[in-house]
């Protein structure tokens, strides 16, 4: 396979919510080409017709009543937040 | 009895054992809870298995234990009163939980886990959180936010991963069992490096409710122990079915430690000839033909067998799962809980700042490279095409169950590694697992156990069973571990 360029790693970088640092991204961009580059013999294998396995048990859609459960104690929950007013947690503006 | 005359014999015991001394009052649950504090509070300047110790809870559990030994309130379980490790990426009611990640430094988790609650029910001793690569990715718990582990049997060197923890823990008698969780051999391949027993269940077995999730089709929860007898029983805790997993099946459950006794005459164990891959250290090669010949020995037929999309496994577990990762450990924003920046100029550069400060290498590359194996263009050629092929490697499998009962191959291609060896190449750092990824593919119960010594270091043995087949491997184990008692070497620490 072609290497990955900046620009590839730039735009997964982006996709995760990741910032990196130039030498961190270029030091992804050659470790993920290698890694890639193992995993280029899987083409080789024929999975012509062959459906996919997403889950290895055979579970399905699991149903219950929807009837309310006792929920967590709100503040062990809120006490987790890095920035908070009261009962509610606190966010950046969300508009560039 | 002074405390002297005690200590020099518990700390290698097997939990059976120690719960009979319980029962014969010979030591309490809290004499042996404080005994093995020490021992922690001596061994962790040298081990660092553990990230959070909880002393307190400890004894305040143990005080109940002993109450319910002594006849109150509910009976009495397997797990009674014994002292145990969770890994780090359990998730425990008031009590920090960071997956070795400095994302989560900080996180008091508001519930416990199914397997926590499930431990606290039967009376078992919780000493605290178990060190592990960060969010289990890794072999060789070197990727740990909170400092590498170091293995028992030789303190320059690595304890294999991801539940490294567990394994030194164990192995040095910091604790009777430890709990890991397994994605593509963090339970089994450093209960091989420490020279201990460890297991990975069918998938579904037990209940992934609370276990910080790193590839859900993948990872399964399982207990490191002294001896398959152990193992059996804490395996009896720990299952059940949970509709807050829809993954879990439906109980009612075998008796783990029902065959255990059955022995290994008339068994059909087959040899899948592309496990003893070239790179194999010569050592772990005769241990395990070694091991080949005592299975024979005791009666069991043994016999080659081809498994050759065994050479892909590789390449569908580093798509599969680092795809899983990159969706769930998109939860990690710094929003709710866990590292958070207060002075980005909007929420999506905070979250930015906050993983890309929060989360390690290894970690980032893995969630890279499943946003790259998901992105539009890509996702026929790498994602769709890896479970393509996964499910061919599950019919390999079923197909290789028709005529063997389990199937038996080195757990580890090497023993424990220098500690700075591989760290720096990633790839290299990955073929570590060659011999248990293929397993997690395919959802099926597993088991390594010490199967001899190479130049002063355990080699791990491993079975592998048909899926729901866990009592099958189970009872080949037990066979094995008592023809040679390979499970009784300790380090000297």
């Amino acid at each position: 396979m072609d290497p990955l360029t900046p620009k590839d790693v730039e735009h997964i970088a982006q996709l995760a919510y990741i910032k990196l640092s130039e030498a961190e991204a270029e030091n992804m961009r050659v470790q993920l080409t290698d890694i890639l580059g193992h995993f280029a013999s899987l083409s080789a294998v024929d999975t012509d017709g062959v459906e996919a396995t997403g889950h290895t048990t055979d579970s399905n859609t699991v149903m219950r009543k929807d009837v309310p459960q006792p929920p967590m104690d709100q503040q062990d929950v809120l006490r987790n937040a890095p920035d908070r007013d009261g009962e509610f947690i606190r966010v950046r503006p969300v508009m560039e | 009895m002074t405390t002297q005359a005690i200590n020099s014999d518990i700390y290698f015991l097997t939990a059976r054992d120690l719960r009979a001394k319980f029962d014969a009052r010979e030591i309490s649950s809290v004499e042996a809870t404080r005994l093995i504090l020490d021992r922690i509070a001596s061994l962790e300047p040298k081990l660092n298995s553990f990230i959070t110790i909880t002393a307190e809870r400890a004894l305040a559990a143990a005080e109940l234990a002993d109450q319910r030994l002594r006849g109150s309130g509910q009976e009495p379980t397997t797990l009674t009163g014994i002292p145990v490790m969770v890994k780090d990426n359990f998730s425990t009611k008031d009590v920090e939980t960071t997956a070795a990640s400095k994302i989560l430094k900080g996180y008091i988790p508001p519930y416990d886990g199914t397997v926590v609650s499930n431990l606290k029910d039967a009376g078992a001793v919780i000493l605290g959180k178990g060190n592990l690569d960060e969010f289990a990715m890794g072999s060789s718990n070197e990727t740990s936010a909170y400092g590498p582990v170091h293995n028992p049997w030789d303190t320059d060197r690595v304890p294999g991963g991801s539940s490294g923890g567990a394994g030194a823990g164990v192995a040095a008698g910091e604790c009777f069992i430890a709990f890991g969780s397994d994605t593509g051999g963090s339970i089994r391949q450093p209960a091989a490096l420490c020279g201990v027993v460890g297991m990975k269940p069918t998938y579904g077995l037990v209940s992934r409710y609370g276990l910080l999730a790193f590839g859900s089709s993948l990872d399964q929860i399982g207990p490191l122990t002294r001896s398959v007898a152990d193992c059996a029983d804490a395996l009896n805790v720990i299952s059940s079915h949970d509709r807050r997993d829809s993954t879990s099946v439906a109980a009612p459950f075998d008796d783990f430690a029902r065959d255990i006794d059955q022995g290994v005459a008339g068994m059909n164990i087959g040899v899948p000839k592309e496990y003893l891959v070239d790179g194999i250290e010569p050592g772990v090669r005769e241990a395990f033909e070694a091991s080949l010949k005592t299975l024979e020995d005791l009666g069991a037929n043994i016999s080659e067998i081809s498994l050759p999309l065994t050479d892909h496994a590789l390449a569908v577990y580093y798509i599969i799962a680092p795809s899983e990762a990159s969706a769930n450990l998109s939860r990690y924003d710094g929003v709710k809980y866990g590292l958070g920046t207060l002075d980005a100029p909007t929420s999506a550069r905070a979250t930015e700042t906050a993983r890309g400060e929060g989360f390690g290498d290894e970690v980032k590359r893995r969630i890279l490279l499943g946003t790259y194996a998901l992105s539009a263009g890509y996702y026929d050629a790498y994602y769709k095409k890896a479970q393509q092929v996964r499910t061919l490697i599950r019919r390999e499998f079923t197909d290789a169950f028709l005529k063997f009962d389990v199937l038996v191959t080195p757990t580890s291609p090497n023993t424990a590694f220098k500690i700075g060896d591989k760290i720096n190449d990633p790839f290299q750092m990955y073929m570590n697992d060659v011999c248990t990824i293929p397993v997690n593919i395919a959802g099926l119960p597993s088991i390594s156990i010490p199967g001899g010594m190479s130049d002063g270091l355990p080699v791990g043995l491993q079975f592998i069973g048909p899926q729901f087949g866990d009592t099958a491997v189970i009872r080949a184990a037990s066979a094995y571990e008592r023809a040679t008692g390979w499970h009784k070497n300790h380090p000297l620490i």
